[in-house]
């Protein structure tokens, strides 16, 4: 319906601009010379005051944009290091309008003020080097004091210092989900490779090396407020992006390698839902929201659940189809709520066990019994295996 | 050089006595006016495709998942039943309008239109060096064209990896079925499409360099030719470079190889791929992929800086000045393709390097843009279409360029890289901005091209209502980006989160879809007036190069008797030592008149 009224909204515009040129056609009846295509003194006039009045759109449009979506732009950084990102994103936002309102100010105003006619010669003037060497220069200082603080940003950023304490995770990137793997009591990862897939073991996680028999998978991430984070990632199969807008933290996942990304989180997922700028947020995309349950009511559907904040891990490297939908729930908790969430999980290896241990019951009930009832008590075996499995990847 | 050259330009003087015939004159033409109107018609077909294309996903974009007519007409039963896109189908349409706009229309429509139809005219020579490489240049660029669209036809569905390719989903028709068929006729059609690109640089290159008519120094060109010029320089760069890249890519997809694949479980087992590296194709796909964009966009600036100056009856303010800022924007543009890969996994190191140069091509950008200010200063401007989109061009490209120091640093980018603040950003600075350098530059030389004139007042709607709803569509897409939602989804209706810029997509949608419906007043105005328009005379705008003093019919050899001499820069607009306010390049000095600019 909305499409159909937009389609009748351009045709009738189309229309009555058509008529419009018609106008102005018949106004240059007479005129027969050939260069009735080329602007005119009237045209000048015309389109100049339109240059002006296209100078008042920018910038009307701009604080409009400013005051209407200004708010949507992502807030209060959730990381310790997203301060610093912020406070040079807001220094490098001053400076674009400035230059923004200035330069288009004269672009436009000149186009207004200078618009041309018969009488009027215009002003020879090819060059000036001390202009050029002005907008030469001042850019050129403005661009080195940018590009210190972003190098000073981005090396504190970049570069985990290796003697830092701090928790290692693995995040472990697949079509089309997440998974998460903690270095558990050593803090040391098992070495991993997706040649040693096998059954539960859908990491790859090298279950001979010492480091791997404490980690534990999740598919939730939880990370602890004030403790430096460091997240090494992988992929299985094609290109990812591991991206915390909330942090300011994005890394590519790369099959074939580990690329790292570290943060200290600086608000539980708690204390940021409290956040005036997030109450009022949510509370606006609630708003939203019931007016959409509303009309899928109406149509007989089903009502969408009210939105409460989490903090989300998307993928932001296409990655195929479902692409749109490849998303992790991450939960910063206080540090004694991470250690007993943590406490509470079970490692791989003890997982694999129990996972093998129930498989060679089911073989060892097979041998028992009579082929029939071996061959239900293997379905139920399997059946019990992937429900394991089932678990364990959708563990909440 | 050029001094001893322009005399060879005298052995095809004859040339237009051979009997042509309908074939050799339209379809095999070698020459060079021809070629240009052959490449503009099969970029503007190709542009409607790429335009219409964006249509429909931003429809998608605006109203997720519902259902339209018309996409079950476009797509057919397969990619939208019922009337509703799938999902991927949608990451077809955004990669292939991505393919198209940026090679097909903005690089071989663009600079393949103006540097065949302005080199050989504004440097004074007959032809190009050789007719018939270019004749062979646009008619691989047809192939490729048509390979690219009969892609859109395969069962699968065309290439759907983003018009990156980044393997491995490119690679792997297990990980997109778009990788499939689609991604190898992708391929070979990029391939034919290089080889088209590097004939036509040679060309142009050769060209400028050796058949300069007597007088035509290169301080003498105009900056439409120096721009060509040195656009053609950064093509024969890098184009070979992501030909090698597609190359190992087809390897890697059909004999096995590892060049960009490791380790990869996909589809329930283990590839064989060991030791390659999807980064290495990053690095060589940006190696071409980023002085892709000033190819792209120098040709545009070539021609609105000549708009600028004939419309305003003034020199273009800091010729020399723009001639190095070409220079060294060409020279940055082949050191700063890193800025793409920051969080791509390469060493961070790299990033604070790339960051450096990157941010270093604010100062030529910004160099050019108040030489353009300056030129409208104290002018006596004409308000011709060409003009406006000309005006329009350098708005875009400031507003565009500035958020460039957002994501040329490396800090920031973490944040809003793939977002649709990349989007906003590149779509004003190179996809607009060159649009209207291209829009500028058909309603310019459409005389030079058709002997006939656009009608105007057509130009004057199609330019406001293209320039408020390209602010309309780029502008809110910031907000967008900044609030974190990625490029490349189907929909955000998974993430409660992003529920709050369901209206902005809505309102982007509205000015796409009234800013692509308006480009029709522009495909009228231009397929009417190549037949009806009002007869052009030889020189409509006034203005000082060598194009305008060839006769309005097209002759082949471009002029009747001798080559004109050129004897002085191209920008005598207003010159206080002449009465009139244009002198042409050809015109002869006045006795003991004085050089009045560096």
């Amino acid at each position: 319906m909305t499409s159909l009224l937009v389609i009748i909204v351009l045709v009738l515009l189309a229309v009555a601009l058509w008529q419009l040129t018609k106008i102005f056609d018949l106004t240059q009846v007479g005129s027969s010379s050939d260069d009735s295509q080329v602007a005119s003194d009237n045209d000048n006039n015309v389109q100049g005051y339109i240059m002006f009045g296209f100078l008042a759109f920018i910038y009307i449009f701009t604080i409009y944009g400013l005051l209407k979506w200004g708010n949507l732009a992502l807030h209060t950084p959730a990381s310790e290091h997203g301060s610093l990102v912020d406070s040079l994103m807001n220094i490098t936002w001053v400076l674009i309008f400035t230059v923004q309102i200035i330069t288009q100010g004269l672009l436009y105003w000149f186009s207004f003020k200078y618009k041309g006619n018969k009488d009027k010669k215009a002003l020879f003037f090819a060059d000036s080097n001390k202009l050029e060497a002005i907008w030469s220069i001042i850019p050129s200082v403005v661009l080195a004091v940018l590009i210190l603080y972003g190098l000073y940003a981005w090396n504190n950023i970049m570069f985990v210092d290796k003697d830092e304490d701090v928790i290692e995770i693995e995040l472990y990137a697949q079509q089309f989900k997440w998974t998460a793997r903690y270095a558990g009591q050593d803090n040391v990862l098992g070495k991993a490779n997706v040649r040693l897939i096998e059954g539960i073991n859908t990491l790859g996680v090298d279950m001979s090396d010492p480091n791997a028999q404490d980690d534990i998978i999740v598919s939730e991430l939880h990370i602890p407020k004030g403790k430096k984070v460091h997240f090494k990632m992988r992929s299985q199969d094609v290109l990812h992006s591991a991206y915390m807008p909330h942090f300011r933290a994005q890394m590519n996942c790369v099959p074939g390698m580990v690329t790292e990304f570290a943060f200290i989180p600086t608000y539980t997922t708690a204390e940021y839902r409290e956040l005036p700028f997030m109450v009022e947020k949510i509370a606006n995309i609630n708003k939203i929201r019931a007016v959409k349950s509303a009309e899928l009511v109406a149509q007989g559907g089903t009502a969408l659940d009210p939105y409460t904040f989490d903090y989300l891990l998307l993928c932001n490297k296409i990655c195929g189809a479902s692409h749109y939908n490849m998303q992790m729930k991450i939960v910063v908790d206080s540090p004694a709520e991470y250690k007993k969430w943590l406490s509470e999980k079970t490692t791989l290896s003890q997982d694999i066990k129990a996972a093998a241990a129930a498989e060679k019951t089911a073989e060892g009930a097979e041998s028992t019994k009579d082929s029939t009832s071996a061959v239900n008590d293997t379905v139920k075996a399997v059946i019990d295996t992937v429900k394991a499995v089932v678990a364990k990847v959708a563990m909440k | 050089m050029s001094a001893e050259a322009h005399d060879h330009g005298h052995d095809h003087e004859h040339e237009h006595h051979h009997k042509e015939t309908f074939i050799t004159k339209y379809i095999f033409s070698i020459d060079h006016k021809m070629i240009a109107k052959q490449y503009l018609i099969t970029g503007i077909i190709m542009g409607i495709i790429g335009i219409a294309m964006s249509l429909l996903f931003r429809m998608q974009l605006a109203w997720p998942e519902e259902s339209f007519k018309i996409f079950n007409v476009l797509l057919g039963d397969k990619f939208a039943p019922n009337g509703v896109m799938a999902n991927d189908i949608y990451l077809a349409l955004v990669t292939i309008h991505g393919t198209i706009m940026v090679f097909f229309v903005l690089t071989a429509g663009l600079s393949g239109t103006f540097s065949n139809l302005l080199i050989p005219l504004q440097i004074g020579a007959r032809d190009m060096a050789s007719g018939f490489m270019n004749m062979i240049s646009y008619w691989l660029f047809f192939l490729s064209a048509v390979i690219m669209v009969a892609s859109l036809f395969v069962e699968a569905g065309p290439a759907s990896a983003g018009w990156t390719i980044y393997p491995p989903l490119s690679a792997l028709p297990q990980a997109i079925p778009g990788s499939g068929t689609g991604m190898t006729l992708w391929l070979v059609s990029m391939a034919i499409f290089i080889a088209s690109s590097l004939m036509g640089s040679l060309n142009y290159i050769v060209t400028v360099i050796n058949l300069r008519t007597k007088g035509m120094s290169m301080t003498r060109l105009p900056l439409t030719i120096w721009t060509f010029f040195v656009t053609a320089i950064i093509g024969v760069i890098s184009f070979p470079v992501l030909l090698s890249a597609a190359l190992l890519l087809i390897f890697d997809r059909s004999f096995g190889t590892s060049f960009f694949l490791s380790d990869i479980y996909i589809a329930g087992e283990v590839l064989h791929y060991q030791g390659g590296s999807p980064v290495l194709f990053e690095h060589l796909f940006w190696f071409l992929g980023h002085p892709e964009v000033y190819i792209v966009i120098l040709p545009a600036m070539g021609l609105v800086s000549e708009i600028m100056a004939t419309n305003s009856r003034k020199p273009i303010f800091g010729y020399r000045a723009m001639i190095m800022s070409v220079l060294a924007i060409a020279f940055l543009s082949t050191i700063v393709w890193g800025h793409h890969m920051f969080i791509s996994g390469m060493n961070p190191f790299l990033g604070s390097v790339f960051t450096f140069t990157t941010l270093l091509i604010a100062i030529p950008s910004a160099v050019k843009a108040f030489n353009w200010i300056t030129t409208l200063w104290k002018g006596n401007l004409q308000f011709n279409p060409a003009m406006l989109f000309s005006i329009g061009m350098v708005s875009t490209f400031i507003t565009g360029g500035l958020t460039g120091i957002i994501l040329g640093d490396s800090t920031l980018d973490i944040n809003v890289h793939d977002t649709y603040f990349v989007i906003a950003h590149f779509h004003l600075v190179m996809g607009i901005s060159a649009l209207y350098g291209m829009f500028g530059g058909i309603y310019h030389w459409f005389p030079k091209m058709y002997g006939r004139m656009l009608n105007k007042n057509l130009g004057y709607i199609h330019f406001w209502v293209t320039a408020v709803c390209a602010y309309g569509v780029f502008f809110p897409m910031h907000f967008i980006g900044l609030a974190g939602l990625p490029r490349r989804y189907y929909t955000n209706t998974n993430f409660p989160l992003f529920d709050d810029l369901q209206n902005v997509n809505v309102l982007i949608t509205t000015f796409a879809l009234i800013g692509g419906a308006f480009q029709l007043v522009f495909l009228y105005n231009f397929f009417s007036s190549i037949f009806y328009g009002k007869k052009a005379v030889q020189n409509p705008w006034r203005s000082t190069t060598l194009e305008w003093t060839t006769p309005v019919e097209h002759i082949h050899g471009n002029w009747p008797g001798e080559i004109p001499h050129v004897h002085r820069w191209p920008y005598d607009y207003s010159n206080p030592n002449h009465d009139v306010d244009f002198v042409p390049q050809n015109v002869p000095m006045k006795e003991g008149e004085e050089v009045l600019h560096h």
